[in-house]
């Protein structure tokens, strides 16, 4: 089955109702990380209905692609990402997420239908992404491995270590996506521990690199069908998503402090009345 | 104790491995560079297909273990115990013990008796960090025989195991009819007087001990552990009921060992007296293999030593 496709005015309008529930969300139990989610909200919605095969009916069908969350805190985008997909009712997550009783994590959890590995310690989604990809050789499957990396988190040394092993053992269905909302929790990447240059790094790693505007739905595609026709290449593909922490409000953009903290009821109605406004979509 | 020669449990998981890749080709085998010391390089030279040497990067290996694991394969990692459990230890409790998955991290050269390499390559706190994962079940085979059966038990039971082997040869002390049931301990000498528990090559040095203090008049109970977790609580109550105090005897730190697991389940159920033989809060140090068991106090005269103590507080 084929994830669903639906047209550009659809997938604008999804990505403002999810960036308006990333803030409901968070801000109703008074924590989470919004601004990591907001990033990443077209990347998400690109794999899930522009690229990857799914089957919301049965999460684990043999061929499906896989996606695995190395930035386990970006919780809101994946659950909502998810529920659009049809693994489950929107409500349930707007109910449940972070709160006792439920299978909604504050990290990404495989109790939640869609979510194919638990994480939340940045540095290991991509070493796990590379044993599903080695896996579908030895199944003779043809499905991709998508693995979504923090930029933060490319300071992590483990991520060489797979980085590494992916090109030295032609892991060509494997493609890391980079969010590069260029702001970890303390302040800006590269003022704490630069992570550049990532072409040069990736590239010296072995690795097909593609850079990105991971706020353009057109640019997201092109990248993900290059990923596509690079796999003859034999190599692993990296994309660098340029994408904006705390996308779509103003006052989140290029704000650390929303990192790991949800909108206040003031932010939250000013930053409804922003999107409402749509001067950010 | 049967007139066999010692081996290391290392070579019988080794030579089980590669006995259970020839019927089980869903087995995926990885190590980080230390495959002949670890003896998977046997499965690795038959089925060279299913193996990988992911290089020194220990995090690495069990993140693509805990990936393949995912889908559908029975994964081995392997590596040193020191480099597996301590360096990979996040990668172990998310990865592997949080997704719940099919990973069986075997560990060589555990312990002292690892021994001119010195503390770094000496480790004293696997049975420990390991123990405390949810998902996880420990096991230590007593000798290489064991080891053959625990290997082949666990490469069936799903989820996660650690199992720690030796390099050194330990004394044979079961024989190929005995049946290894999986979270069960096994008196190999009965006695009244108290229990010594254990697991590993110590349990050898508590038999001998055990014969010592025989002709001294002291009856020790000598039970091998080699399930450290879930730990028989059958056994260990029926036997503090039975001999009124009990000592565990361990090649670990003495802090959060095997020691401290069964006191805290005493404490609630039968506190008596208990002893502890470990290692006490130090670093190892370079040294042949049975020197160390006797500098740190691990070797059969020092377990009759702290035995005869432990009868002494039982009677006051």
């Amino acid at each position: 089955m084929l994830g669903q496709k639906v047209s550009m005015e659809n997938l604008k309008e999804m990505a403002k109702d999810i960036r308006e529930k990333i803030l409901i969300m968070t801000h109703n139990v008074n924590s989470g990380h919004p601004g990591g989610s907001l990033s990443l909200v077209e990347i998400m919605l690109s794999l899930y209905f522009y690229k990857i095969r799914y089957n919301p009916k049965d999460p684990n069908w043999e061929d499906r692609d896989r996606v695995v969350i190395s930035k386990g805190h970006a919780t809101p985008v994946v659950y909502l990402t998810l529920a659009k997909a049809g693994f489950f009712e929107e409500e349930e997550v707007m109910k449940g997420f972070r709160r006792l009783g439920y299978n909604f994590q504050g990290h990404v959890y495989t109790g939640v239908p869609g979510v194919e590995f638990s994480t939340g310690s940045l540095g290991q989604g991509l070493s796990a992404g590379i044993g599903m990809a080695l896996a579908a050789r030895y199944k003779n499957k043809d499905y991709n491995v998508y693995v979504i990396l923090g930029d933060g988190e490319v300071q992590e040394g483990s991520i060489w270590e797979a980085a590494m092993f992916a090109s030295f053992h032609k892991i060509n269905n494997l493609c890391a996506i980079i969010d590069y909302n260029k702001i970890q929790q303390n302040g800006f990447v590269n003022e704490i521990l630069s992570i550049e240059p990532l072409k040069d790094r990736w590239e010296a790693f072995g690795w097909n690199y593609i850079e990105i505007d991971g706020h353009n739905f057109d640019e997201i595609f092109q990248a993900l069908d290059a990923f596509e026709s690079s796999k003859v290449s034999g190599k692993p593909t990296v994309i660098v998503s340029n994408t904006i922490k705390g996308k779509g409000i103003s006052f989140m953009e290029y704000n650390n402090a929303f990192h790991g903290r949800a909108p206040t009821k003031e932010e939250l109605d000013r930053a409804l009345q922003e999107l409402r406004g749509g001067n950010h979509g | 104790m049967g007139d066999l020669q010692a081996k290391p449990t290392r070579d019988g998981f080794g030579e089980e491995l590669l006995n259970l890749g020839y019927e089980n080709e869903n087995i995926i085998v990885l190590s980080a560079d230390v495959e002949d010391s670890t003896r998977a390089e046997y499965f690795k030279k038959k089925f060279p297909n299913r193996f990988y040497n992911v290089g020194i990067a220990e995090q690495n290996l069990v993140g693509i273990s805990a990936g393949l694991a995912k889908e559908g394969f029975t994964v081995f990692a392997t590596s040193f115990a020191v480099f597996l459990t301590n360096r990979a230890y996040d990668f172990i409790r998310i990865s592997v013990c949080y997704n719940n998955l099919n990973v069986k991290l075997c560990a060589s050269h555990a312990g002292l008796m690892i021994g001119e390499d010195g503390a770094t390559a000496q480790s004293l706190e696997d049975i420990s960090i390991m123990s405390v994962l949810p998902n996880m079940r420990v096991v230590c085979p007593v000798d290489y025989i064991e080891t053959k059966k625990i290997t082949r038990y666990i490469a069936k039971e799903f989820g996660p195991f650690y199992m720690r082997l030796g390099r050194t040869p330990y004394p044979i002390v079961t024989s190929e009819s005995d049946v290894f049931e999986f979270g069960k301990g096994r008196v190999l000498m009965e006695g009244e007087d108290l229990t010594i528990i254990s697991y590993g090559v110590t349990v050898s040095e508590s038999l001998k001990a055990s014969e010592e203090l025989r002709k001294e008049g002291i009856s020790a109970r000598v039970i091998n552990m080699s399930t450290i977790k879930p730990f028989d609580e059958e056994i260990v109550l029926k036997s503090a009921e039975e001999t009124g105090a009990i000592m565990v005897v361990e090649e670990h730190e003495v802090i959060n060992g095997l020691g401290s697991m069964i006191a805290r389940f005493l404490a609630t159920k039968k506190p008596i007296p208990m002893e502890f033989v470990g290692v006490n809060d130090e670093f190892g140090v370079s040294g042949k293999p049975y020197e160390l068991l006797e500098r740190f106090g691990l070797d059969y005269k020092s377990i009759k030593e702290v035995a005869k103590r432990l009868i002494k507080r039982k009677k006051s």
